[in-house]
């Protein structure tokens, strides 16, 4: 019975990961979520360090690593920011995997290759004004003219859309049927640098500020006809497998940053005194990080099974809505309850424990909300 | 290899199927009634005895088919899935503390005496440390064994004690002098050595279970009842602590997925407003968080547990990680079970307070999970030191 579910070379690679994280990301943080913006050589750093494709096979330019190393890389940049762990994930585990299990040799060399190189910038577009996980919704729609499909609409907080040279999107291609809820919506890789593509607003958010999350408006954009990624009509199922990689990738960086700023507050419990010796000499103080350690403990378990799950190829919708959920809500949870335990000095900008709490918010919110979990588990329970 | 290794293999799947055949045969039937008599007959203990079930944690030489700690816990899992938890108390105290004691500390003589008829269920073992006057704070017990040539005497008393009023043996935990550390041993008792007294608890949890007290009054128990060195008893307490407590979370959890399960099918069947009430949203995202819960207090149990396996069969497991680990899956999975009972109540209405349902049983009997093994806040107290934070 091994310990770990990572080998010599996983270790290694995290060795890696985090000096790069240590040292090219962690110092600007505080800079980059005051000014709410981060440079681009992010992308073209990880991409010549090879963390954008590490469980890529080397045939579409990745390194042909097992999962196991992407949540190496998902947990070391979880551990100094979920708002950059959140963009390379949008950019690892959302935008690109679709054009690897969907898209033609052609596509893989055109957007794939470059995007794990770092030399592109991906986004996935699902979301619009007026419908979120309600794909089936969705408004923005393609039209064929000729070879051509002529698209219009808009898209609502998309992370990395503000910066994306293209953007994964999901778009109405059909009408919606009542007997077929799931037909009628295809993907398409939209190429940003096209007339008719406009970036609306860069939003400014409560928390992760330095991740450009964007309106986006299409006014009868035309793209060509290979911009359609997957079979016509598929792509309510295509974007359904993608969710399962996206809930996952931000699960495993999130229970990575709730371990942080549990490691982070511990140290901050040993040395603060208060009435004359450490806080953490408090029962109360300490009782309470106990149970914080605990869920961290629990939550990382259930997320290890769920890789586990993933690497054998399992579609497991359950564990994954679970491992969202979970990994939500307990982030949510240590965050609040470490500002607690620091005190003023949780609530001072520019520091980890409160730039982290601010953007923990988000993650019940985006990827499927803790609402959207419970359904989807109400349905795989038989409840609803 | 990366990944995490199977816990369970195709032949713990059979076992599975055997257990789960065993406790619907011979248990469930009679549930309904053992719980109305708060009893169930001694002779149980045989039939899972002959039919093998607490044989998988122990040599083939004790008459066991192990040592598969994995089979083990499988058997837990499905026992406590039974509809009289008391029952599986004191079948689990017997094997999970008794007769695992006499097997990690006695030597030949003593395991061929007490282990081996265990393990045929032909002998019912109790295990007692808590007293009046210390529970989790072991240090604190206050009987006493007083060597006189080649006999101990023992004088104190101890509550708490599952099976302590019916077993044929206790491994009872006494004094033995007054310096720390050493100074605790564990000793096998004859139940009918004069001078033993002891009478059955009664209790609003685990009804059917024998919970009792005893008195020492000059009990004599000769030295070759002695089990382990002299002064080893504190130690041997702490090490089996870790087994008891993740043996308590797969029955935790276990409890609390028998609990969601019966919750659910109340919610299918039961109708208000004019419709079945699992159809209101508020009680499947109830259930859903619930499920969610189960399935991450199960995740760490099974953490624990693969380092339980590893440690078994020679891994290096750092004892640190082992007793933090094992101490949050203990502290995560009891509150649990308990929370998840009272929904299970909650969603019964007006019948989760009638005896008929067995929806007040599970919530009366998870309630035991928080505080016996160790006190949900005796296992903070573990985790806070193992975090390099004070207790004070």
């Amino acid at each position: 019975m091994r310990l770990s579910p990572f080998t010599d070379e996983h270790d290694l690679l995290r060795k890696v990961v985090r000096h790069w994280a240590e040292s090219e990301i962690a110092p600007h943080l505080a800079d980059w979520e005051k000014q709410g913006d981060f440079p681009d050589s992010v992308f073209r750093r990880a991409g010549e360090l090879g963390f954008l494709g590490l469980a890529f096979p080397e045939s579409a330019g990745g390194q042909g690593g097992d999962f196991w190393a992407q949540v190496v890389f998902l947990e070391e940049i979880g551990r100094v920011s979920q708002a950059i762990a959140m963009v390379l994930s949008v950019q690892t585990d959302m935008a690109t995997p679709p054009i690897l299990e969907f898209g033609s040799d052609r596509q893989i060399e055109r957007w794939l290759k470059p995007a794990l190189r770092g030399e592109l910038i991906g986004a996935i577009g699902i979301t619009e004004p007026d419908t979120g996980s309600d794909v089936a919704s969705i408004r923005t729609r393609a039209v064929r003219d000729g070879d051509d499909w002529v698209l219009r609409g808009s898209k609502m907080y998309i992370t990395n859309g503000a910066r994306a040279d293209f953007i994964t999107m999901v778009v109405r291609t059909g009408e919606l049927e009542e007997d077929d809820p799931w037909g009628g919506i295809s993907m398409f890789i939209v190429d940003t640098s096209l007339p008719g593509f406009e970036v609306s607003r860069k939003l400014a958010k409560s928390g992760m500020r330095m991740s450009d999350t964007a309106l986006l408006f299409m006014d009868g954009m035309r793209l060509p006809a290979d911009a359609l990624l997957g079979a016509e009509g598929e792509g309510f199922r295509q974007i359904m497998w993608e969710l399962q990689g996206e809930r996952i990738g931000v699960s495993i960086f999130g229970v990575a940053g709730a371990r942080a700023i549990l490691d982070q507050t511990i140290r901050h419990a040993r040395e603060r005194e208060a009435f004359g010796r450490p806080i953490g000499q408090f029962q109360a103080v300490s009782h309470r990080l106990a149970d914080m350690a605990t869920e961290v403990e629990a939550v990382q378990a259930l997320i290890y099974e769920c890789c586990d799950l993933w690497t054998r190829n399992v579609y497991a919708t359950e564990e994954v809505a679970m491992a969202k959920l979970a990994v939500g809500q307990l982030c949510n949870k240590v965050a609040d309850a470490a500002v607690q335990t620091l005190g003023g000095a949780g609530l001072v900008e520019g520091t980890f424990i409160s730039r982290e709490w601010l953007g923990m918010r988000i993650g019940r919110i985006g990827g499927g909300s803790d609402e959207v979990q419970r359904q989807i588990l109400s349905r795989i329970m038989g409840l609803a | 290899m990366s990944g995490l290794d199977p816990l369970f293999l195709e032949e713990h799947d059979s076992y599975r199927q055997a257990a789960r055949l065993f406790v619907a045969n011979e248990i469930n039937p009679h549930a309904e009634g053992w719980e109305e008599e708060r009893d169930f007959p001694r002779t149980l203990f045989e039939r899972v005895g002959s039919a093998g079930f607490f044989g998988a944690k122990f040599e083939e030489r004790w008459g066991g088919t192990g040592p598969d700690y994995a089979a083990e816990a499988v058997w837990i899992e499905e026992l406590s899935r039974s509809l009289t938890f008391g029952t599986t108390s004191d079948l689990g105290a017997h094997s999970q503390l008794a007769a695992l004691y006499v097997d990690r500390c006695g030597d030949d003589d003593q395991k061929e005496r007490y282990l081996r008829p265990s393990v045929e269920g032909a002998l019912i073992g109790a295990f007692a440390v808590t007293e009046p006057g210390a529970g989790s704070d072991v240090n604190g017990i206050a009987t006493r064994a007083r060597r006189d040539r080649d006999e101990w005497v023992l004088n104190g008393s101890k509550v708490f004690i599952t099976n302590g009023s019916w077993s044929d043996y206790v491994v009872a935990a006494a004094k033995t002098s007054d310096s720390p550390p050493d100074n605790i041993t564990l000793f096998i008792v004859d139940a009918d050595t004069p001078g033993l007294e002891r009478s059955r608890m009664k209790m609003i949890a685990w009804e059917t279970s024998h919970t009792g007290e005893l008195f020492f009054t000059d009990v004599r128990v000769p030295d070759e009842n002695r089990l382990g060195e002299v002064g080893s008893g504190f130690g041997h307490i702490m090490t089996n602590f870790q087994w008891e407590r993740l043996t308590m979370s797969l029955s935790a959890i276990a409890l609390a997925e028998l609990s969601l399960e019966t919750a659910i099918q109340y919610a299918r069947d039961r109708t208000a407003f004019g419709r079945p009430v699992i159809k209101f949203q508020v009680w499947q995202h109830r259930f859903a968080d619930l499920a969610v819960r189960i399935r991450t207090g199960k995740a760490l149990a099974y953490r624990a547990l693969r380092l339980h396996i590893a440690a078994e069969s020679g891994v290096d497991v750092p004892r640190d990680e082992l007793v933090r680990v094992t101490s949050m899956a203990k502290l995560f999975t009891q509150r649990l079970a308990c929370q998840v009972a009272d929904e299970c109540v909650q969603v019964h209405g007006g019948a989760g307070a009638l005896r008929e349902y067995p929806a007040q049983r599970f919530w009366r009997d998870a309630r035991v999970g928080p505080i016996g093994g160790g006190t949900e806040d005796i296992m903070r107290n573990i985790i806070a030191r193992s975090l390099g934070l004070g207790t004070a």
